[in-house]
This record gives C-alpha cells, structure tokens and sequence, in this order.
C-alpha cells in the first residue's frame, strides 16, 4: 500500500519567475478518495505531476513509501501510483486501442494470457470493446478520454490520479466513471481526482484538497469544505448541488442517485401525494 | 438567409464500416444560438468537421448529401476559405495554439484577415480581457495550464469575429466560475455586436447544457449519427428526460421532470429555492 509525505512544497517551472507551489504540506494514505480543486492556473496539474514524481520539488520533498521522488524513477513509480493526464493525446502512442491498453501490462511483466483477460475487462468496463483496432487517435473527445483511463487502470496501481476524468463524459458514462472508481476505493485502493466538476467530486470523494494561487487554502472533509462560501470564492468554485439541496432541506440525504433522491422528496412532502 | 444548411448529409470516416452521420438535415438561420449535445461519439464534433468543410477535405472518407455554409458549398470552396468567416474552437484547444505567445496566437486571426494594425491590438485585447487571461499575453502557449489553453483557443477564434462561430465543448476545462463568466461574455459580445449591425450564428457543442439553458435559442440532440430532437431547449429536455437519453440534464431540471406529475408542478422552478418553497406550502418537509 502506498503512502505519499510532501512536506514544505515550493515549486517553480525552469524558466518561470514565480513559485506556483507554495509551501504545500499533505500526506495521503491508502484507502483515501481525495479531491483536488482550485481555480484554473491554481497549481493543481503541477502539483499532481509533483506527486508522481514527473516533477521534482524545487524545495521541500515529496515522498514515496519514505523514499523521496529525486531518488525514484518515473517507471518505477508509475507501478505504484498511475496518472491519467488530462489531455488523453498527450498519452496516446500505439497504433491500435488495444496495443495502448497492453503497453503498461507488458511493462510490468503481466503474463500474456493474465493480460489479455484484464484488457477485455477494461475495453467492457468502459465501453470500448467495438473499437480494440481503432487508431486511438481516431475517436471521439469522450472515447479517448475513456481510453486514457483504461489503459492506466488496466495495471490495477495502488493510487490512481487522474486530471479532469469527466471531460466529455456524458451522464450515463460520468455515472459508470463513478461506479468504477467507488469500487477501486472500496478494494482498498487510492484516488485523486482534479477536477472542475463539483457535483462529480462531491458524489465520490471524501476529502478535498483546495488549491488557490499555488497555496492550499483548505483540507479536510469534502462536504464541510464546499459549504463554506469564503473557500468557494475564493477558489472559484461552487456548491455541489447535493450540498444546495441539503442545506435548504435542513437534514442530510444519504441516496447519490438521482432517481432515488426525487423518491425521497416525494417521499417527504405530502404535496407530492394526493 | 442560412447560416448552415446541411441536407441529408451521411459519412463514414474511411476505415470504419458504418456511417457515423445518417441522413442529417439542418438548417440554422442568422442569429440564433444552437446547442448540440448527446451522448459521447454520437457524432457532434463530426458535424462541426463537416460544417466547417474539414470534411471531406481533410477527412477521408465517404461523403454524401449536400452542405453549405454561409451560402458557400463546403464541396466547392476550400476550408481556408470557409475559415476567414466561420470560426471553430476544436474540443483539443492544444491543437489550436501554435506561435510562441498567447498574444500572437490571438493576433494570427486578425493579421490573415489584413485588418488595420490598431485594430487588431484592439481585438486582442478585447478578446484577452473576454476570457480572462491578459496576465498571460506573453506567456508561451506551451507553459500554460489545461484551462488557460482553453481559453486561449476561445480568444483567438473570437478575435476574428466571425459570423459564424462553433465551440466545441468550450468550458470542459474551465472553473466553474470562469465557466459562467465566459458564456456570459459570448453572449454579450454577440449582444455588442449586433447593436453594431454585425449578427454572429453561435453553435456550442457541450455536455454541461446547465451554464447553457439560460442563452440559447435552440437545443438538438444527436444520437448515433441522427438528428434525434431539436426545438425549444425545454421541449428537447422534457423529450430527452422521458426517453432516456444520456444527456447531462441539469439537476433542478431532472427532479422537476421527475416529480411534476405527482406533485402538481406546472412550470420549471427557476432555483432550488422556488422549488422547495413549493413544496412546503402545507408546511411540511422542513425538518425532515
Ligand atoms: N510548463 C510550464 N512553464 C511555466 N509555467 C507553467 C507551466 N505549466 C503551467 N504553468 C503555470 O503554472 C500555474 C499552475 O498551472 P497548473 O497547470 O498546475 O494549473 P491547474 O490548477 O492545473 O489549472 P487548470 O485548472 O487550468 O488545469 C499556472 O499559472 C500556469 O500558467
Ligand atoms: N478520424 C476518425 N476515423 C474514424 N472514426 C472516427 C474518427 N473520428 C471519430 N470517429 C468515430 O465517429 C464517431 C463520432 O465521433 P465524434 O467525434 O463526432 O463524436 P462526438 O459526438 O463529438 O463525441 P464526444 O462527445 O465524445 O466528443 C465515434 O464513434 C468515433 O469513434
Ligand atoms: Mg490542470
Ligand atoms: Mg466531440
């Protein structure tokens, strides 16, 4: 199981002036589902490219397991924690779906027949199986997105993040995207997510991470952080609808779904009776 | 006059063995404001390709029916030409950003058009200040975050006010409030520009219809390469709700289909707040 340790984050791009990480101080541990979010430019890729060691800090350290990120290698970390970045094309270089998803597999030294097994689930799980022969750069926004994920899930990390997984998903595939990740975090597993999307993040994560000007303005408990109107602001985020909805009733709705929340509604007002 | 007409177009990319466009009919006139949504690969980004005549030209594949554009035929003029008045901001805004500053990108439109040089610096800025991001006038379009780039892409299609303009998801990596304040300011732009006598033709392609609903004229949604529904945006959502089409049907909207019958609610609650207070008119439901 992994566990990640930053302590006292600076970052700064070579040829840049500024810091765009800022004294950042974390730790995550397994089993965790964290989110992370902030305003754009907010520092939140930079800081997830710290994580998995495809940056290096500038100063402070970030730590792997208690081994520091300058003295690992990107591959071998990349067993560990997996990273689906947000542009799926700046990932993508195999001629064939198929062939990206089997990439990390070989890599890692799968069996072959182990490995065929796991990229038949993972084109179901995501809905690619009509397109295994496809040029991955030949599909939609939504299906290479979909692609990127697979192809890092495949190999099963301990701690999986991903930038900005519900780009293009529409509500059946941002639902399936959920289900998938809920169970990983269930079997043990770790997320990050980085994402805009607050209804997403809300309906999935536990914590979150609030980054504003390359500074972490908040960490903690997901619902208690996006109910607080300063954090919101400032961060420019906004109030999950779940939250909204909550705050207005004046009591908790346990029920994720929405079919199963307009149940409930009707459930609580005779209106909705006669 | 059409902005867009496309009649019974069909395609198949070269290489695949079905038709990802069947018989697509649509006629858009000057002025309105069209959103395309449905499910992932139904073929939206597809009709932006063939609107903007990237299809057939850069596209292989199989092509039929008839398209036109501004009363161009897109099989008759090339894309270049079709591109100096119709604009298009790709749903991979990397793919759009190309010189060595986000300022020059947001030029390049306004210099091909051989515009006078203080108009173009008033377009650029005009077109930084829109999206948001004069700050990053001379940063490289490389060293930018994922939403800066996007809304880099924005401006420098924007800076070229062309009549017609498609977004291709243009808020999938923005803040939510940058989210809100860029479709606010296309529209005022579209608002400012009318009252100069210019109409621009607005088609937004997008999953996120809640920052939409409240600006657009018209609502289609395509499913596996047909043209399913297209009307008023409340209609097509109603529509939408009841057969079950994976669209992202704003939360509010989605209770309100779902409870309106049982609950006697005759029109869609414009906030959580007038729903809620509906509904606790006999004074239930408030502590549960
Ligand atoms: N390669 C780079 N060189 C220099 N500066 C960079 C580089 N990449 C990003 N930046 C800057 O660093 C800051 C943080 O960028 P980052 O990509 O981490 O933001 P983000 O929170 O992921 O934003 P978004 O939500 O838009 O994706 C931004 O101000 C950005 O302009
Ligand atoms: N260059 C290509 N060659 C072959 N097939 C393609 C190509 N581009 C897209 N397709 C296929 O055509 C279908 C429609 O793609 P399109 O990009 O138009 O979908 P979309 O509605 O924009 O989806 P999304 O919301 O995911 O972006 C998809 O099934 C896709 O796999
Ligand atoms: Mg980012
Ligand atoms: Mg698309």
């Amino acid at each position: 199981m992994v566990e990640i340790v930053v302590e006292n984050l600076f970052f700064k791009y070579p040829e840049a002036e500024n810091y765009v990480l800022k004294n950042i101080n974390l730790i995550i541990k397994e089993g965790e589902s964290i989110a992370i979010l902030g305003e754009n430019g907010a520092g939140k890729t930079t800081l997830a490219k710290n994580l998995n060691g495809l940056l290096k800090p500038t100063q402070g350290s970030v730590k792997i397991d208690g081994v520091d990120t300058r003295n690992l290698s990107v591959a071998k970390i990349a067993r560990k924690i997996g990273f689906v970045c947000h542009n799926p094309d700046h990932q993508f270089f195999a001629e064939t779906v198929e062939e990206e998803i089997r990439f990390g597999l070989r890599n890692f030294g799968f069996p072959e027949n182990e490995a065929e097994r796991s990229i038949r689930e993972v084109l179901k799980t995501f809905g690619l199986e009509d397109y295994r022969f496809r040029n991955p750069f030949q599909l939609s926004g939504g299906e290479k997105k979909r692609l990127a994920i697979a192809s890092i899930m495949v190999w099963n990390p301990e701690l999986l993040i991903l930038d900005e997984p519900t780009i293009g998903m529409d509500y059946a595939q941002r639902l399936n995207i959920q289900r998938v990740l809920k169970k990983l975090v269930s079997e043990g597993r770790s997320i990050v997510v980085i994402t805009h999307d607050v209804d997403f993040a809300a309906s999935l994560c536990e914590r979150a991470i609030i980054l504003s000007k390359g500074e972490v303005i908040g960490d903690g408990c997901l619902r208690k952080l996006l109910s607080d109107s300063e954090v919101i602001e400032k961060a420019s985020l906004k109030k999950p609808f779940l939250i909204e909805l909550e705050e207005e009733l004046g009591f908790s709705i346990m029920e994720e779904d929405f079919d199963e929340i307009c149940d409930f509604l009707t459930r609580v007002f005779p209106k909705c009776h006669s | 006059m059409n902005v867009v007409d496309l009649r019974s177009v069909s395609f198949r990319y070269a290489g695949s063995e079905r038709n990802v466009l069947s018989d697509i009919n649509l006629k858009i006139e000057e002025g309105e404001s069209v959103l395309i949504t449905g499910p992932s690969g139904c073929g939206k980004s597809t009709i932006a390709r063939v609107i903007m005549g990237l299809i057939p030209h850069s596209y292989p594949g199989d092509f039929s029916g008839e398209a036109y554009v501004l009363g161009m035929n897109i099989l008759e003029n090339p894309v270049s030409r079709i591109a100096t008045n119709c604009g298009i901001v790709f749903q991979n805004p990397e793919n759009q950003l190309f010189t060595f500053s986000v300022e020059d990108d947001v030029a390049f439109g306004p210099e091909n058009l051989a515009l006078p040089p203080y108009e173009i610096c008033r377009r650029v800025d005009e077109s930084l200040r829109l999206v948001g991001i004069e700050h990053l006038r001379h940063a490289s379009p490389n060293s930018i975050s994922g939403g800066e780039q996007q809304k880099a892409a924005i401006a420098s299609i924007i800076s070229m006010h062309p009549s017609l303009i498609i977004f291709d998801e243009p808020t999938s990596m923005l803040d939510p409030s940058s989210s809100a304040s860029l479709i606010q300011s296309i529209f005022r732009l579209k608002e400012s520009l009318r009252e100069m006598g210019k109409e621009i033709t607005l088609i937004i392609i997008e999953h996120r219809i809640n920052l939409l609903i409240n600006h657009i004229s018209r609502m289609i949604v395509v499913s596996d390469g047909k043209i399913v529904l297209d009307g008023d945006p409340m209609t097509v959502l109603n529509e939408s709700f009841e057969r079950r089409i994976p669209i992202n049907i704003p939360p509010l909207l989605r209770i309100y289909f779902r409870i309106k019958d049982r609950c006697g609610l005759e029109k869609p609650p414009r906030s959580l707040q007038e729903l809620l207070s509906y509904l606790r008119e006999d004074g239930w439901g408030r502590n549960g």
